[in-house]
């Protein structure tokens, strides 16, 4: 059962204000980070490591036996493991640590998240250095397990990790969105699934399905009474990815935030159209798309690949009693574009920060362990648990993924079909993903664009009237709400306005302080001048 | 002179060794009580809006059973139990003599919550929604009122356990007697275990328990919900100290989940 994940839904938002208006104000310094020469193996380490699972206990497993296979190599490294099924709650938990420098060592994250903690000097651990260390980066000669080069990481992973002209994480899985489809339903409504999926069929198909409603309000489709024909889990990507298609402006690269246009505008009026035709609903408005999905209550849901073993009639992984799932075929294919030569889709997954700590060797240590992550052997277990794609080339080449790869439907769990799916559709379109400009307050522009859909929605739900003067406030109402007019556009540091009188107090004190030290001084060398003659 | 100039240079770097005590402490408190005030939520907007307010009709809780799903409803309640907190948001159990009603995401600030002590009795206005089968009140805003406290006393519900009547009472509060303690799954050693941290045990202490009754030969998936009971109190103690083969009694918060998901806060060992 998935219940935890709706009641974090808020948490984002809480860090992400608190982290702009604290920007500036109240960090402490850390030195910064250099290498050492050589990893001290007479002392003993003991690191943390915050890890998100998508509620699979596979994935906590892998988890500590990557730890155990670890220590084992390394015996002066002890890892403790803390759990988190979501990214909110980590990025939550770590600002609240910056401030009493209580980070942990090593700590899976989205970049939106690091761009967050880099308002405070030093809080992150370059990775540059540690990248390219002969005797302790990637590939390193000292490195005791078969650590990938860094040119074996696939290149638009790693770039997601680069901010501000420097690496600050490393990437750990990817996976993109999927739409899940009951194909058996868009076929019973007359129609086939075009090659690639487009939001016109997508709202047709959606639109008919929902007309399908009787007197009664039983709808033929589904001879229920429930059917939300199109579900999306993640509104801020749909949000994001339809605006990368249409060419419209989301953000710059150095944080100008460009998502109240007139694109966006029409594309809250479609969606307003949709839901008031009974076609459309979100995982916060109704519940999660697998579950409608499998209850023959929904025809196309729109989630991570990471979620695909929830999806489907054979689906290892199931929310809802085994008696109300329906039998229909599934169909896994990238989520609808507009432009169906040109498909563009977000890629996502969790990626791996170092936190900077006072002790140079510590980080070392935590750098160890965080470069265990991209061995082929995490690296490959993991992938397995879910829609996810591994992050190296080395473990992607390698037999044993092929093998995987290449035995979708052998069973329903490690082979299950839909899920091997959802990761070829990753796969085969790599050069086809985009990520959003990461900047400090991007994660905040991320939950703004999700929550223009979710109020839409819920307002043509309740009776109300979208219309310019609705969409008016409710861009005005979003602004103020993510705190939008305290992003600075450097992508940098947030303007907080005047000085406060107190640190102007404060600084006024110190320069009389030292006006009086120097007095002081001058008068005693005036003294023992006098005194000598 | 060299005295003067000295004591001077204390006072100065005492003055900023206090400044920058007081500075940081008032920085870091006014940035909270930001972030804490979202603007769609602002208490002082929801009481005056209530208080300002034409006069609303209360619904009765087969008024508000027989409303329509995404329909504005207004109903008086007694708070019975709260669940969190956050935003200026609250999620609370409410229920009054007819029946009960989940709050979720009730505009409340901070102030507010700590005085939503259980038998106040509140008046909420919000949206009749649905999620997961769940049905509640959601972006609810509440005034307190005067009125006649209540606490509901548990109905048994242990003969409802598997009939389509249990439904009738969701989100009140019950007992259940008589249960038995099922396998919620396997440790490591491949040993039965009596409870799991999250549905599947990949959480840890602090998360959601998840654990197995039985009644009449049918298994019901029962919860402690950390937020509602986190690892410090009794239900979650007594939960984790349950054996397979046990039989309890148990009291909790019918919710629903995809079908019935009792979040339960407290477990009495019987046999």
């Amino acid at each position: 059962m998935r219940t935890g994940l709706r009641r974090l839904a808020a948490g984002v938002l809480a860090a992400a204000c608190l982290s702009l208006l604290a920007g500036c104000h109240g960090r402490q310094e850390q030195t910064a980070f250099t290498v050492p020469e050589t990893f001290d193996e007479s002392r003993q380490y003991e690191i943390t490591f915050w890890a998100k699972n998508d509620t699979n206990k596979r994935q906590t497993d892998i988890y500590k036996q990557a730890i155990e296979e670890f220590e084992a190599l390394y015996p002066n490294i002890t890892v403790t493991l803390r759990l988190y099924t979501n990214y909110g709650d980590i990025y939550n938990d770590v600002i609240t640590n910056i401030t009493t420098q209580t980070t942990p060592n090593v700590c899976i994250t989205y970049p939106d998240h690091i761009a967050t903690y880099l308002t405070g000097d030093n809080v992150v651990a370059p990775l540059d250095e540690l990248f390219a260390d002969e005797k302790y980066g990637l590939g390193g000669s000292e490195v005791r397990f078969d650590s990938p080069a860094q040119e074996q990481i696939v290149p638009q992973f790693l770039d997601e990790c680069r901010l501000d002209g420097h690496y600050y994480a490393i990437p750990y899985m990817r996976s993109t969105e999927a739409c899940y489809i009951n194909k058996t339903y868009v076929e019973a409504l007359g129609y086939t699934l075009p090659e690639t999926l487009t939001w016109d069929f997508l709202w047709e198909v959606s639109r008919a399905a929902a007309a399908t409603e009787g007197a009664d309000g039983v709808y033929s489709l589904n001879g229920q009474q429930v059917l939300i024909p199109f579900l999306y889990k993640s509104t801020d990507n749909m949000m994001i990815q339809m605006l990368q298609q249409l060419g419209a402006g989301y953000s710059t690269s150095t944080g100008v935030i460009q998502l109240f246009n007139d694109t966006t505008t029409d594309l809250l009026y479609q969606i307003a159209d949709a839901t008031a035709a009974g076609a459309f609903s979100t995982f916060k408005i109704s519940g999660y798309p697998a579950n409608f999905l499998n209850a023959g209550q929904c025809v196309f849901a729109i989630d991570s690949t990471a979620g695909s073993t929830w999806m489907g009639t054979d689906a290892p992984l199931l929310d809802i009693p085994a008696d109300k799932v329906v039998e229909f075929e599934t169909a896994v294919m990238p989520v609808p574009q507009f432009d169906p030569e040109h498909p563009q889709m977000i890629s996502q997954g969790p990626s791996v920060c170092i936190f900077n700590k006072e002790d140079p060797q510590e980080v070392l240590a935590s750098w160890l362990f965080a470069q265990y992550l991209l061995t082929d052997s995490v690296q490959i277990a993991y992938s397995q648990t879910e829609g996810y794609v591994p992050v190296t080339t080395k473990a992607l080449e390698s037999p044993e993924y092929q093998d995987y790869l290449s035995r979708a439907g052998e069973d329903n769990d490690t082979y299950y079909q839909v899920k091997l799916e959802a990761t070829r559709l990753l796969l085969d379109h790599l050069d086809d993903t985009f990520t959003t400009p990461v900047f400090n307050g991007s994660a905040s522009l991320r939950d703004a664009a999700g929550q223009l859909i979710e109020t839409v929605t819920k307002s043509v739900r309740r009776g109300q009237t979208v219309d310019d003067a609705f969409i008016e406030a409710l861009y005005a109402d979003t602004v103020s709400l993510y705190h939008l007019d305290s992003v600075s556009a450097s992508g940098g540091k947030v303007d907080l306005g005047p000085m406060p009188a107190m640190s102007v107090g404060l600084l006024a004190a110190l320069a009389a302080a030292w006006v009086l030290i120097l007095a002081y001084l001058a008068l005693r060398h005036h003294r023992k001048k006098s005194a000598e003659r | 002179m060299k005295k003067i100039l000295v004591l001077l240079t204390v006072f100065c770097l005492a003055l900023s060794l206090a400044a920058c005590a007081g500075g940081s402490g008032s920085s870091s408190s006014s940035e909270a009580a930001s972030a804490s005030q979202p603007a769609e939520s602002q208490p002082q907007e929801s009481s005056s809006a209530a208080a300002d307010g034409e006069e609303v009709a209360v619904m009765s809780y087969e008024e508000y059973m027989a409303a329509e799903l995404d329909s504005q409803v207004t109903i008086e309640a007694c708070v019975q139990a709260k669940q969190s907190w956050w935003e200026d948001k609250a999620t609370v159990y409410a229920q009054d003599e007819n029946g009960a009603y989940f709050l979720y995401n009730m505009a409340c600030s901070e102030e507010d919550y700590a005085k939503l002590t259980e038998g106040t009795r509140i008046r909420v206005t919000g949206y009749k929604a649905e999620w997961s089968g769940e049905v509640e009140i959601m972006d609810g805003t509440f005034t307190f009122v005067e009125g006649d406290s209540y606490i509901a006393e548990p109905i048994d519900a242990t003969s409802l356990l598997g009939t389509e009547e249990l439904i009738d009472h969701q989100n009140q509060f019950a007992q259940f007697k008589g249960l038995t303690v099922e396998a919620a799954g396997q440790d490591e050693a491949g040993n039965d275990v009596a409870f799991l941290y999250n549905w599947d045990g990949s959480g840890s202490q602090g998360d959601d328990l998840y654990f197995n009754v039985s009644y009449n030969g049918e298994t019901y998936t029962f919860t402690v919900e950390s937020y509602l009971c986190d690892s410090t109190t009794e239900v979650y103690a007594a939960v984790e100290a349950l054996q397979v083969g046990q039989v309890i009694d148990a009291e909790g918060f019918l919710y629903w989940y995809e079908g019935l998901n009792p979040h339960i806060t407290s477990v009495t060992v019987v046999g």
